[in-house]
């Protein structure tokens, strides 16, 4: 019944997408797509909420849609569910906050069609339950996405962004395809059904595992095939970026989840190996990309590999403790990941909104073209703020929790029989460690140079805050936030089926302890309380702001007091993004990007100013895909010529392939 | 199935190999097409017989589809399209008779050692049968390599399609459909290149594909 309500949703979704070309004008268009869309999010999300909490039994549905014969099948069950509530609620803000931020929009007549379209994809991956129909969804996800970046078609660095994309999504499709046609085995089981009794046998568990990792892995941006994500994710409309970015990457883990941890058969001990390097690199590259970063929305994107990463980590340990049969451990490390996948899509969104208020207000990505936003924008300066302090990992908000789960089950490792386990994952914590310290740096830049200081440009200096309808979405994302992270124990609980489902185990019941902490393992090695910690910051910080106040002064002043040493009063002379990255570059950069910094001096006399450069290289991109389309390249060269044969000679060249491929048979047979 | 039964049929099939040589041989075009008739009446004979003895009597209607089509209509219009394009010339081969009956005799070991070891469930009919249709299809994918002519080319893929046939009829339980879909497409084909020549022929004043090649405007 639930999933009936559900697909009958996505279907009203998809059949919304011909209004958009049909109702003029381009407002009322806007308004009726993005109401309607959220009108269905909110009813969808209701459906998925009723199922997972009352813990509900799976259900599933074949319709005769599809292949004939084989149909489509449809599966409700505590995983989808969860994946659900992430995908609906993504879309609940996106909507509401397109409501107000769509009608900036340049071309709606190329976004509005897709949009809803884009929701159902992502409705229906999280549905399958066949390989036809979820490799069917998955490649509508990415085509309608793929509009959705080529929105703006005639900006010559979306165009690169969308063939990019097209050619990932490909090579991510085909991974997926050849592990399914692995797991489906030579008889042709399409059902997952039929992929979950199959038990494959441990090479071609092995194989399917990797190829998931890579066609998942590509879509959710794992290092190094994380090249279009960057590029992709800032290029499309900004609410498109957020569902993007929080919602669709999620989408691509859930089918890692369901494909390795289901229908593989059991894990081998090394699986976790190759996941957990991954992560980890995943996790420091991206954070030191978004680092070196100046745009607002291109930052954005690269911490969303981060985030990917510290997922990864969670799912890796999970495959490592159940490989050993360690399934109390395996359901920490899972949650954990499910968790932070809730708390991305909710504070990644959340930024990505902001970004979006700030683009509509000042039409700037560039932080250092920003600045002082704080005095223009107060409301959307808030809510950024909030969504910074949850993804730097700061309790009380929701980032802390999922990313300490996470170390909680990387101290768990010691217990693990691998001496290779044992060294690699504390290897990986100490990247994870890095990585949360290093995000915490980069948004107190982003926040620090976009908002606070003086305006750097005009268009910064003459920012208004953005509508109702955005700021709503804004809040009620930040809302989210607040709760996950005082209340985690609901969400872990939730979360309890989907483990038991997966894992054989679940954490221990959370939301009947004292004062609403959460304690993973045992109250003696550690616990979290969201809310007294809340509470404690909450009434320290009010006691501290009134007495200062009451001893001090009560009135708010502006003084040009200490000037920090440039009475100029040029906003150019402010600490810039740029410097702010300087030390970090200097440390990691070096290595990792072969950062160069070039200062060049006029000679005496002159009056043009001085400057400084910096010179970064992608070596990933300049080491693997580069030589990769140039071989590409040459051998599409090379294999022109066949398009100028005679007709005789392609008659020739079928004849001799199949000659030589009947000698093949008939040496090999 | 009586030893009498399977020797006409294998005797059949056969003698649809043998002719399928007899076609390669062939540099005369007239010739070419009264082998091709030969060849298409064999085709229907076996087809035929193995109606009689798989006791299938839907398999004549592919056997008069074989014998008024590909035995009498299209050898006679080919007979008249070469005398409307007045070419009585020899057909000049890219290889040589004596490679190419080499390479032929080549095939059909190679179709034997695979049909016979691949099918080896099937029953002993089926087996030889199959062997035989794909060195039948094999021959005939030989020829259009090695004919420069198109009428030659034509005559070719007619005869790869006998091979089709015989391998479809000597398969226990291939429904009608799939056979009389397969004879009428071929006689579209026909129908389109036989138009497509006149074309061809009305444009470049030749029907010689190597002649034809440097008409094309791409350059090589």
């Amino acid at each position: 019944m639930t999933l009936a309500v559900i697909l009958i949703c996505a279907a009203f979704l998809l059949a919304l997408a011909p209004f958009a070309l049909v109702t003029r004008p381009v407002q009322v268009a806007s308004r009726l797509i993005y109401g309607a869309s959220l009108a269905v999010s909110v009813a969808s999300l209701a459906a998925s909420l009723a199922h997972l909490l009352a813990a509900a039994p799976a259900e599933t549905i074949a319709l005769p849609l599809g292949i004939p014969w084989l149909g489509a099948h449809f599966r409700l069950d505590a995983l989808s569910g969860f994946f659900l509530i992430v995908v609906d609620l993504g879309a609940i803000g996106a909507s509401l906050f397109a409501l107000g931020h769509g009608l900036h929009e340049t071309a709606p007549e190329r976004v509005l069609p897709f949009y809803p379209a884009f929701l159902t994809g992502m409705t229906c991956v999280v549905l399958a339950d066949d390989a036809f129909t979820f490799l069917l969804s998955w490649e509508f996800m990415s085509l309608t996405s793929w509009a959705l970046v080529m929105a703006h078609h005639r900006v010559p660095e979306n165009v690169r962004a969308g063939f990019i994309y097209l050619v990932m999504a490909s090579f991510g499709t085909l991974c997926l395809l050849l592990g399914f046609g692995l797991l489906a085995g030579s008889d042709g089981h399409y059902t997952f059904a039929q992929m979950r009794a199959a038990h494959p046998s441990a090479a071609v568990g092995a194989m399917a595992m990797l190829l998931v990792l890579f066609g998942a892995g590509s879509k959710a941006g794992i290092v190094p095939l994380h090249v279009w994500l960057p590029l992709a994710h800032p290029a499309a409309p900004s609410h498109v970026s957020a569902l993007m970015s929080g919602v669709m990457t999620k989408v691509a883990v859930y089918g890692f989840i369901r494909i390795v941890f289901e229908l593989a058969g059991g894990p081998a001990w090394w699986w976790s190996i190759v996941v957990l390097t991954l992560a980890g690199v995943t996790t420091v590259m991206g954070v030191l990309y978004a680092l070196m970063q100046h745009d607002l929305k291109r930052l954005l994107a690269y911490h969303t590999v981060e985030n990917i990463g510290i997922v990864f980590i969670g799912l890796g340990l999970a495959l490592a403790f159940k490989a050993y049969d360690m399934s109390f451990a395996a359901a920490l490390a899972f949650t954990a990941a499910l968790l932070h996948v809730l708390n991305h899509s909710l504070f990644k969104s959340l930024l990505f909104f902001g970004s979006g208020a700030v683009l509509a207000a000042t039409g700037e990505r560039d932080m250092e073209h920003l600045g002082g936003l704080i005095h223009r924008m107060p409301q959307t300066a808030f809510v950024f703020l909030v969504g910074c302090v949850a993804i730097s990992a700061l309790p009380p908000l929701n980032g802390f929790v999922s990313e300490w789960l996470t170390f909680q089950a990387i101290l768990l490792s010691p217990q693990l029989p691998s001496w290779g386990l044992k060294l690699l994952v504390p290897a990986v914590g100490a990247l994870l460690a890095l990585s949360a310290a290093l995000a915490a740096a980069c948004f107190v830049k982003a926040y620090g140079v976009t908002f606070l200081g003086r305006p750097r440009t005009q268009a910064a200096k003459a920012a208004v805050e953005a509508d109702s309808f955005s700021l709503a979405a804004m809040m009620l994302l930040a809302a989210l936030c607040l709760v996950a992270g005082i209340l985690p124990g609901l969400f872990i609980d939730a979360i309890a089926p989907a483990s038991s489902a997966l894992i054989g185990a679940r954490m221990p019941a959370q939301s009947g302890l004292q004062w609403l902490s959460i304690i993973p393992i045992a109250a003696s090695r550690s616990s979290y309380d969201g809310l007294l910690l809340f509470l404690f910051m909450i009434i320290s910080g009010t006691l501290a702001a009134s007495a200062i106040h009451r001893f001090a002064s009560d009135r708010l002043r502006r003084a040009p007091a200490w000037d920090c040493g440039y009475p100029d009063p040029n906003p150019a002379t402010q600490y810039s993004a740029m410097s702010f990255a300087q030390p970090i570059r200097r440390v990691f950069g070096s290595v990792v990007f072969q950062a160069r910094e070039v200062a060049g001096m006029p000679p005496p006399g002159d009056t043009r100013p001085a400057w400084l450069k910096v010179e970064l290289r992608d070596l990933i991109w300049d080491y693997l895909y580069a030589p990769l389309a140039a071989t590409v390249g040459s051998a599409a060269e090379r294999l022109n010529r066949l398009q100028f044969l005679t007709i005789r000679q392609f008659l020739t060249l079928v004849f001799g392939a199949l000659v030589i491929l009947l000698m093949v048979l008939a040496v090999w047979s | 199935m009586s030893p009498i039964d399977f020797d006409i049929a294998h005797m059949l099939a056969g003698l649809l190999v043998l002719i399928s040589f007899l076609e390669l041989y062939q540099d005369r075009l007239y010739a070419l097409l009264n082998v091709y008739a030969a060849h298409a009446l064999v085709l229907a004979l076996s087809v035929a017989w193995q109606a009689f003895i798989q006791d299938a009597p839907h398999l004549y209607v592919t056997a008069v589809i074989a014998l008024v089509f590909k035995a009498a209509v299209i050898p006679v219009a080919l007979h008249r399209i070469i005398v409307r394009l007045g070419i009585h010339r020899g057909i000049e081969k890219v290889v040589s008779i004596g490679m190419t009956m080499l390479a032929g005799m080549g095939l059909v070991a190679l179709s034997l050692v695979v049909m016979l070891r691949v099918t080896q469930q099937a029953g002993r009919l089926a087996q030889e049968d199959l062997a035989f249709a794909l060195s039948v299809v094999l021959l005939g994918l030989l020829m259009m390599v090695t004919r420069r002519n198109a009428v030659g080319q034509v005559v070719g893929f007619m005869s790869l399609e006998n091979g089709l046939v015989l391998a479809a009829t000597g398969a226990k339980g291939m429904p009608l459909v799939v056979e009389i879909s397969v004879a009428f497409s071929i006689l579209i084909a026909f129908i389109v290149i036989g138009i497509f020549l006149f074309r061809i022929r009305e444009r470049f004043d030749t029907v010689d594909v190597q002649v034809m090649d440097s008409f094309r405007g791409e350059h090589r």
